[in-house]
């Protein structure tokens, strides 16, 4: 479809004209006339919903919100045109068949070996090995080889040594869709460990031997300690409403030595329904502040947040500080616990917080124990009430613990980003379907490629230059504090204005000193084959003329390293375009400033609204397709119409 | 400032930290007590702590005489010749609050400047407060005319303020209250420039909040901040309840204008709010942080204090007697200086790479406006200071802070001189709570103080490196040259 016009969110009046074009795969807009090709392009699974608005003068406007938190909005000039779009875009955005997407057809060039390499990356019998099991206490347990026994977990699954198949099978049948105790975490140095499943199916009150028994045998796996925590990550109320149901929580009194604790994370629809409202307020047109902080405190997102990193630290003390092993379950023992146990981890093992450790994180307590990524995300079309953003809350979780600890991880802001983008773009195959059985139905393996292995092949640009192996901050367990005044919980604009990018920073101190390293890097290079070539001048005598070709071989790596660092020093900052302020004097407004004139006499009577919110973003960067980002031009300044409205309001 | 039961002494600081001493003997610890608050609110400046300080250190600089107003005047006279310095009030007799010299433009005699302070509120005519050397445009600032109900008028001051326009364009106005606050300031005495006696000039009101609302604002974001609630929703509530940075998007954006109008409008600009010694203040010096590189720097900024608060008269011993922990209600107490200094940092945080002082800088100005052995904050204008013989009797905070030892610690090791006019965000999403300041007495701050040790540290050995090749490779040269010459003997 041509002339289309992108708007831009912040400004009414910068909209590009350019071509809208519809493929199997991406909805792409390509401006027009530009030297430099502006290209916008967007997944077709990362579509979250589209809007058709009242026909204007204009056009057509059509809105597309996407589940990276992109927004784009479009007016095309035919009505018709404009209903072809949004219908092929509806059809193109809820794929029925799991080969209708990205990953089936995406081919990023390797051939097959490299792919099997790459999904090899990641190896969860390895990071068992690793924590120390199987040991004397724990075992690989076979009963679910054939997922006949739990068909949402994986096929092997770590138990205590002391749980027979009988315990276990009669475990698994006392709890939800059959989700029975099982490993998720091991510290080796005190035994203490996190064990996850789903509710007991206690109703009012039910028992099972064989359950009460499976409780018992994880908390004998720990000799060093007389009880067992048991963590119902619910509210309280929630719990009780399911014994109706015949479902529950663990009464103490029938399991031997339990201490029992709600947390009270509320429940996908809850988090649904607040990351909704927080994301409304992050596309009002210039609020001002108190909008913005009662719009945040309204949606309760931080709220959540917080709930879910309390969770994480309850378990991480149980664990470090008390030795004693934890038991996690929610309802079903696939969301909240994967988020808390994995919070969890992340505090306790440093291993967690390094890039690798991190992909095995992910892939042990969300991949392998069944995260229904697909209903969670909606990759197929599917019951909307299933959405939630589950493991944007870790992912968060994540983040602000970067904010408090910024020499603890390995990865950077931008590794999350491009997670979370990628759990929703299905250009890899790591997270579709529901489960390990059906992603081996499917044979993912052999037809899709691993996001890993292609996050790992670029890791220079994910690295904290922060971190060091050696750091106090990477060793041991990390303590975070929990009341607000303590432990700031941010809003993050990284993220959820991530578009924006207006709104950030305009230098970036990760990306300047990252190019600082670099160049250290190659300093110490040049270093070396200086002294090198220095000894050998003292020794003896060599050819002049060579040595002359080498020194102009070193000068010009080193022409290479100055400018990499003169790149950084311009970062992000300056990636706005730079707009020709229209150089308005107060007689000659056009009709388009009288128009803001108008609007803004009406704000300037009420002074809460007369401040404008100004702030214009970049669309270079819009491209879904290299994640990465390539370099920024520097202009001459960021370009910002700082409350021009308010100059003609007077 | 402090409450005393059973034995324990809470001591609650200005910088917002909040001791508990536990005290046998309940009359030691009354005494102490009594003690404690005589001592800290005493009546008379003489006998403040500066008066009695003895520095430890060899002063290599005298801070006093470190920034002095023909040194500024020289730099304008070598880019323009359309200013002079005015002598006029040498014995602070035509402005009490203004220093003795001031810059004013070059076609304005002493006379006509004697006439305009008559119609300007404290006598606070318009004065230079900045040069923007790209395009010659000025930033001037003043207090509100005196026009009264009656709309008067006073043509010197129309023909002063028109002397800053180049032929045929036009100026803005920026008037820090709003329309409704400065039509009711005429009623006593008060007012702004009617459009029919200044036709030149554009007039916008840009709202920023006066004393005692800034002073209860910082009250409630301090009571939040010190509230170990672990309620998410209550913690979000009260911080927005404290509308504290609600001020902080208000000043910026007032800024942000005053600098937009002169580099992108090629305009000049006139800004002034009551009386011209507090909104209007934060409003010319952070618009000049933005366009001016110079005040990025250390000593640029320190030029910037001097210049546009404590020469331009910000009454810092009534705005920053006592700080958030006030039971009195101090009539005059209001932390505008600090609503100042976290803005900086709001800036500071969006462009990391562009200052050559960190946020301990700005933490340390923050303490020493507030109590400090120097005498640099102390009295409200220069009047005062002269007649206190602060120069003479005290040590300038400058003297100290800019001997190296101390300068290292201020230092932001990410900084690379930005030449470029710098733009922040003032989307609510772009600011942020001043952590280092609010928080500071209750975050465990270790984790990011080593941040920042990680950082200096990838840097230091970044430039190590850097000199230990650049001295390899003159050592190989010069052998090779060497070698050469020896081939060629």
């Amino acid at each position: 479809v041509e002339n289309v016009r992108l708007l831009d969110r912040l400004s009414s009046r910068k909209a590009a004209l350019g071509t809208l074009y519809l493929t199997a795969t991406h909805v792409i807009f390509v401006e027009n006339g530009s030297e430099a090709r502006k290209e916008t392009w967007v997944l077709h699974s990362q579509i979250s919903s589209i809007e058709k608005q009242a026909t204007t003068a204009t056009g057509c406007p059509l809105l597309i919100r996407c589940k990276n938190f992109q927004v784009i909005q479009l007016v095309i000039p035919q009505e018709r045109d404009c209903h072809d779009v949004y219908i092929s875009l509806i059809r193109l955005a809820r794929p029925v068949k799991y080969e209708e997407l990205y990953c089936f057809s995406f081919n990023p060039k390797l051939d097959k070996e490299e792919r099997e390499q790459g999904w090899k990356l990641v190896d969860l019998t390895e990071e068992y090995n690793r924590m120390g099991v199987p040991n004397n206490y724990w075992q690989i347990s076979d009963v679910n080889r054939d997922y006949g026994v739990c068909d949402s977990y994986p096929t092997e699954v770590y138990v205590p040594k002391s749980a027979t198949a009988h315990i276990i099978v009669g475990s698994s049948k006392f709890r939800s869709r059959r989700r029975f105790p099982a490993l998720s975490y091991y510290c080796k140095d005190n035994n203490a460990s996190i064990c996850r499943s789903s509710q007991p199916l206690s109703g009012f009150s039910a028992r099972c031997l064989e359950d009460e028994q499976m409780l018992q045998a994880i908390r004998k796996a720990n000799p060093g300690s007389d009880f067992l925590y048991v963590v119902d990550t619910r509210p309280k109320l929630n719990a009780m409403a399911n014994r109706a149901a015949g479902k529950g929580y663990e009464n103490e009194d029938n399991y031997s030595n339990i201490k029992f604790q709600f947390i009270g994370i509320e429940n996908i629809h809850v988090m649904r329904n607040s990351l909704q409202k927080m994301l409304e307020v992050c596309e009002l047109k210039s609020p001002s502040m108190s909008d913005f902080l009662w719009g945040l405190e309204n949606s309760g997102w931080l709220k959540h947040i917080k709930a879910i990193m309390d969770a994480g630290i309850f378990i991480a003390k149980a664990v470090a500080e008390e030795g004693v092993s934890v038991l996690v379950h929610c309802s079903d023992g696939w969301d909240r616990t994967a988020q808390v146990c994995s919070v969890a981890s992340l505090l306790l093992d440093p291993y967690y917080r390094t890039m690798k450790g991190f992909m095995v994180l992910i892939e042990k307590d969300w991949v392998s124990f069944g995260h229904k990524f697909n209903h969670r995300y909606g990759n197929l079309d599917g019951d909307p009430k299933e959405i939630s953003p589950v493991i944007d809350q870790f992912i968060e979780c994540v983040w602000q613990l970067m904010e408090q600890f910024p020499c603890a991880f390995e990865f950077n802001e931008r590794f999350l980003i491009h997670i979370q983008h990628h759990i929703y773009s299905c250009q890899f195959g790591n997270f579709l379907c529901n489960s390990q059985k059906e992603r081996r139905e499917l044979k993912i393996q052999e037809r899709t490629y691993s996001l890993w292995a292609h996050l790992w092949k670029n890791r220079a640009d994910y690295l904290n230059p922060l971190y060091r192996p050696d750091h106090s901050q990477t060793q041991g367990t990390l303590r975070p504090q929990m009341a607000p005044c303590n432990f700031l919980y941010k809003f993050w604009s990284g993220m959820y204005n991530r578009f924006e990018k207006g709104l950030h920073p305009r230098q970036s101190v990760t990306d300047y000193l990252m190019a600082v390293k670099e160049e250290t890097q190659q300093l110490e290079e040049e270093l070396e084959v200086l002294r090198e070539r220095l000894t050998n001048l003292q020794k003896s005598q060599i050819n002049d003329n060579k040595v002359k070709s080498k020194r102009q071989d070193r000068s010009k790596e080193l022409g290479l390293s100055t400018s990499n660092n003169c790149l950084a020093n311009t970062p992000q900052e300056y990636s706005n375009d730079l707009k020709s302020f229209p150089s308005r004097s107060p007689s000659q407004g056009d009709e388009d400033s009288a128009l803001i004139l108008t609007q803004d006499n009406l704000k300037s009577s009420d002074p809460d609204l007369s401040a404008n919110s100004d702030q214009e973003s970049g669309v270079e960067d819009l491209s879904c397709r290299s994640p990465s980002g390539g370099g920024c031009l520097p202009s001459e300044d960021s370009g910002k119409d700082s409350d021009e409205a308010v100059f003609l309001a007077v | 400032r402090f409450v005393g039961s059973l034995g324990t002494i809470i001591i609650k600081c200005k910088d917002l930290r909040i001791i508990q001493l536990d005290i046998p003997g309940m009359e030691e610890c009354l005494n102490i007590a009594s003690s404690i608050e005589a001592l800290s609110t005493l009546d008379s400046v003489t006998l403040m702590y500066p008066f009695f300080y003895r520095p430890m250190f060899e002063i290599v600089e005298d801070g006093w005489r470190s920034f002095l107003p023909d040194q500024e005047f020289e730099l304008l006279t070598s880019v323009t010749d359309e200013w002079r310095l005015s002598c006029i009030n040498k014995e602070f007799s035509v402005c009490p609050s203004y220093p003795p010299v001031v810059i004013v433009p070059k076609s304005i005699d002493d006379e006509a400047l004697r006439k305009v302070a008559m119609f300007r509120h404290g006598s606070r005519f318009p004065v230079l407060s900045y040069y923007h050397k790209k395009n010659g445009m000025v930033m001037m600032r003043s207090s509100q005319p005196l026009t009264g109900t009656n709309g008067r008028r006073c043509k010197e001051d129309e023909k002063l303020i028109n002397a800053t326009l180049r032929p045929g364009k036009r100026g803005y106005i920026i008037d820090t209250r709003s329309l409704n606050v400065a039509q009711q300031a005429r009623a006593k005495g008060g007012g702004f420039e009617q459009e029919a006696h200044y036709p030149q000039w554009r007039r916008i009101h840009k709202c920023i909040e006066r004393f005692n609302i800034l002073q209860e604002s910082l009250i409630k974001l301090v009571e939040a901040c010190n509230d170990q609630s672990h309620n998410m929703d209550r913690w979000l509530s009260k911080l927005e309840a404290s509308n504290w940075l609600t001020h902080i998007k208000e000043i910026l954006t007032a800024a942000c204008l005053a600098a937009q109008c002169i580099d992108r409008e090629g305009a000049s600009v006139l800004v002034h709010g009551t009386e011209g010694t507090d909104s209007t203040l934060q409003v010319t010096s952070l618009a000049q942080i933005i366009l001016d590189p110079r005040c990025r720097t250390i000593r640029g900024f320190e030029s910037l204090v001097v210049r546009e608060w404590l020469q331009a008269g910000h009454p810092f011993q009534q705005r920053c007697a006592q700080s958030a922990y006030s039971n009195s209600k101090q009539k005059w107490e209001a932390p505008v200086f600090l609503l100042f200094l976290d803005c900086v940092w709001q800036i500071l945080r969006q462009f990391p790479c562009s200052f050559e002082f960190n946020e301990q800088f700005l933490i340390m100005l923050f303490e020493h406006a507030y109590a400090s052995q120097f005498g640099t904050f102390l009295g409200n204008n220069e009047n005062e200071r002269f007649k206190l013989k602060l120069p003479q009797k005290t040590m300038s905070l400058w003297s100290w802070v800019n001997r190296p030892e101390e300068l290292s610690k201020f230092q932001n090791p990410l900084f690379e001189a930005n030449s470029l006019v710098i733009w922040p965000s003032v989307a609510p999403q772009s600011l942020q709570l001043w952590e280092g300041v609010f928080l500071r007495w209750n975050r465990p701050s270790k984790f990011l103080d080593e941040a920042q040790e990680e950082m200096i540290s990838i840097i230091r050995y970044n430039k190590e490196l850097q000199a230990k090749v650049n001295a390899l490779r003159r050592q190989l040269a010069e052998m090779e040259t060497d070698e050469r010459m020896q081939e060629n003997l």
